[in-house]
């Protein structure tokens, strides 16, 4: 009888042993680790590879036509001439007027959304059509921008005296602020609610009105993730193409006014990308090339800026 | 008798439909420390919270009665110049972070667009810091964020913006439950040293933090207000037997 109970106990313990074992081996924080490296690993070859192969398919431009005619303001595939300054300029010019044109909607809109005392049906109903706005197609924005506004853009033009065109720079840049609100007020909503709500009743608590709370409290506390917000909505502006495409007016020069039809890099690679072949797409791919690095810098230089206003 | 500085009058208040303050009727007596003391949930914040009409910033809460402070009734003032001439401090510290020790002191201020001149707010800023007893730990680091200091630094230095207002009465709503034995004691020997210039209003849960600093003690049960008197005779001979029961730690 003893024996059998030492023998069972010895078993026992053997299969636990066994079982312990069979853990060991199934490591699975080893498995957790090598999986996340792989995936990361992933991110990091597809982003290098997509870079490399920019390059690469740039390389017959820069050594044919050179890095120096980029500074040139004629784009002419026919003959060989490709400057892409107007389209860079045209670039940063949109998505800059778009950003500054939605600040002041995305702020309102982000305070309202994040008031605590706020009415709640029309603050669900706020965000939901914010993420409305959000998830509709580019394609619809550019659809709604060519026969909605440009119609709008051109009675203005007639009233200012200029040529009524209604595509052009003024109406991508519209179109763009209205695309970009979503996200911009989006990020400053989500950065407000996470402003500590004793900081506030402090606020309130020394005779502060709403508006000083707001002006005083909650927007320096939220400041970096706010600009952090404009960064980002500004990379996703830089890159819109569809609607832009659709009413900017696709014209291969410096825009002369603030209606004048231009293309962007997006808009430019879009309308030709079509027809190119040889050191013409070779061209559009390196414009491709700048463009990443644009919003690249713009990115970098929003990392730099919430740095500095930690401090 | 002291002269009273506060009256509640029949007060109810309510959340939605849920009654939280039943008929509450208290003098609150000036230049002096009076506790509300009472259980977890009994209405102690929610009646600190009416005094400044604090609870109207965060949900519609629905009042009925009179509160008058020296004789005004509050709801006829500007809730705005109320919360300037009733301060408030809050459980955990809550400094500004985006702010110098120096900007927190006078936040009450520059929060509210009021101008001083250098000279005005050097002044207050050393006043309101020497007495909360803070002058001379941070004298030397005025410009620096007010968030480095220590939990019971925070909570003086919030004492400090509240007093900067030079406010009738500062409400403090359990002001050391976040911060230990030795922090909390020289919280309390401060809230002594204060009632000679100003009238405080305190909750807490801590009965023997009420015995140690109140001149006054309100009891507060289930949202009524079972007795209010001086604390020596709340301690020594309640009326109520609710009272004896909590101050013995039969329930709480």
């Amino acid at each position: 009888m003893e024996n059998l109970k030492a023998l069972i106990q010895r078993q026992s313990g053997n299969i636990i042993y066994r079982f312990a074992s069979i853990k060991k081996l199934l490591n699975f924080d080893k498995i957790l680790k090598i999986s996340l490296f792989i995936s990361a690993a992933l991110v990091l070859g597809i982003v290098l590879g997509f870079v490399v192969t920019l390059c690469v398919a740039s390389f017959d431009f820069l050594k044919s036509v050179g890095f120096s005619s980029l500074l040139k303001d004629t784009w002419n595939p026919l003959t060989d001439e490709f400057g892409a300054s107007p389209f860079i300029f045209t670039t940063i010019l949109v998505s800059s007027l778009s950003l500054l044109l939605s600040i002041p909607f995305s702020l309102s809109i982000a305070i309202s959304l994040s008031d605590k005392k706020g009415n709640k049906l029309l603050q669900s109903f706020l965000n939901t059509s914010l993420d409305l706005m959000a998830a509709v197609p580019s394609v619809i924005y550019g659809f709604w921008a060519l026969f909605t506004l440009s119609p709008l853009v051109r009675l203005l033009q007639t009233k200012l005296g200029f040529a009524p065109m209604g595509v052009g720079l003024f109406t991508a840049v519209i179109v763009l602020t209205i695309m970009i609100i979503p996200f911009s007020a989006g990020i400053s909503r989500e950065v407000i609610k996470l402003v500590p709500q004793e900081l506030e009743e402090a606020g309130y608590s020394l005779g502060a009105t709403r508006y000083e709370v707001i002006r005083s409290i909650i927007l320096p506390q939220a400041k970096s993730g706010i600009i952090a917000g404009f960064i980002l909505s500004m990379g996703r502006s830089l890159g819109e193409t569809m609607a832009v495409t659709m009413v900017i007016g696709n014209f291969n020069a410096f825009p002369k006014n603030i209606f004048s039809p231009a293309n962007t890099i997006s808009s430019l690679i879009a309308n030709q990308f079509n027809e190119a072949s040889g050191l013409h797409q070779s061209a559009l791919i390196f414009l491709g090339l700048i463009l990443l690095v644009i919003t690249l810098l713009v990115n970098l230089a929003g990392a730099f800026i919430l740095k500095g206003s930690r401090r | 008798m002291e002269s009273i500085i506060l009256t509640i009058k029949y007060l109810n208040v309510y959340y939605d439909n849920h009654q939280i303050l039943f008929n509450v009727n208290l003098d609150v007596p000036e230049k002096k420390i009076t506790t509300i003391m009472g259980p977890s949930g009994c209405g102690k914040s929610t009646l600190l919270r009416t005094i400044n009409r604090m609870h109207e910033i965060t949900n519609m809460a629905r009042t009925e009665g009179e509160i008058l402070l020296k004789g005004k009734d509050i709801y006829t003032m500007h809730p705005e110049e109320l919360r300037s001439r009733i301060g408030m401090v809050f459980q955990s510290p809550n400094p500004f972070p985006h702010m110098s020790i120096y900007e927190n002191v006078i936040a009450g201020y520059t929060l509210k667009g009021i101008r001083l001149s250098k000279v005005d707010k050097d002044e207050i800023v050393e006043r309101s810091l020497r007495s909360v007893g803070l002058w001379e730990e941070v004298k030397n680091k005025l410009f620096k964020r007010g968030t480095f200091l220590s939990g019971g630094q925070q909570q003086r230095l919030c004492i400090a913006r509240a007093l900067a207002m030079r406010p009738d009465i500062i409400l403090l709503d359990e002001p050391t439950s976040s911060l230990d034995p030795a922090a909390t004691q020289k919280i309390e020997e401060l809230l002594m040293k204060l009632k000679d210039e100003v009238t405080i209003l305190l909750v807490t849960h801590n009965i023997a933090q009420a015995s140690r600093v109140s001149d006054y003690i309100a009891f507060l049960f289930l949202g009524e207000l079972v007795e209010f008197g001086p604390s020596t005779k709340i301690f020594t001979t309640p009326e109520n037997p609710k009272t004896e029961e909590f101050i013995s730690g039969k329930f709480g």
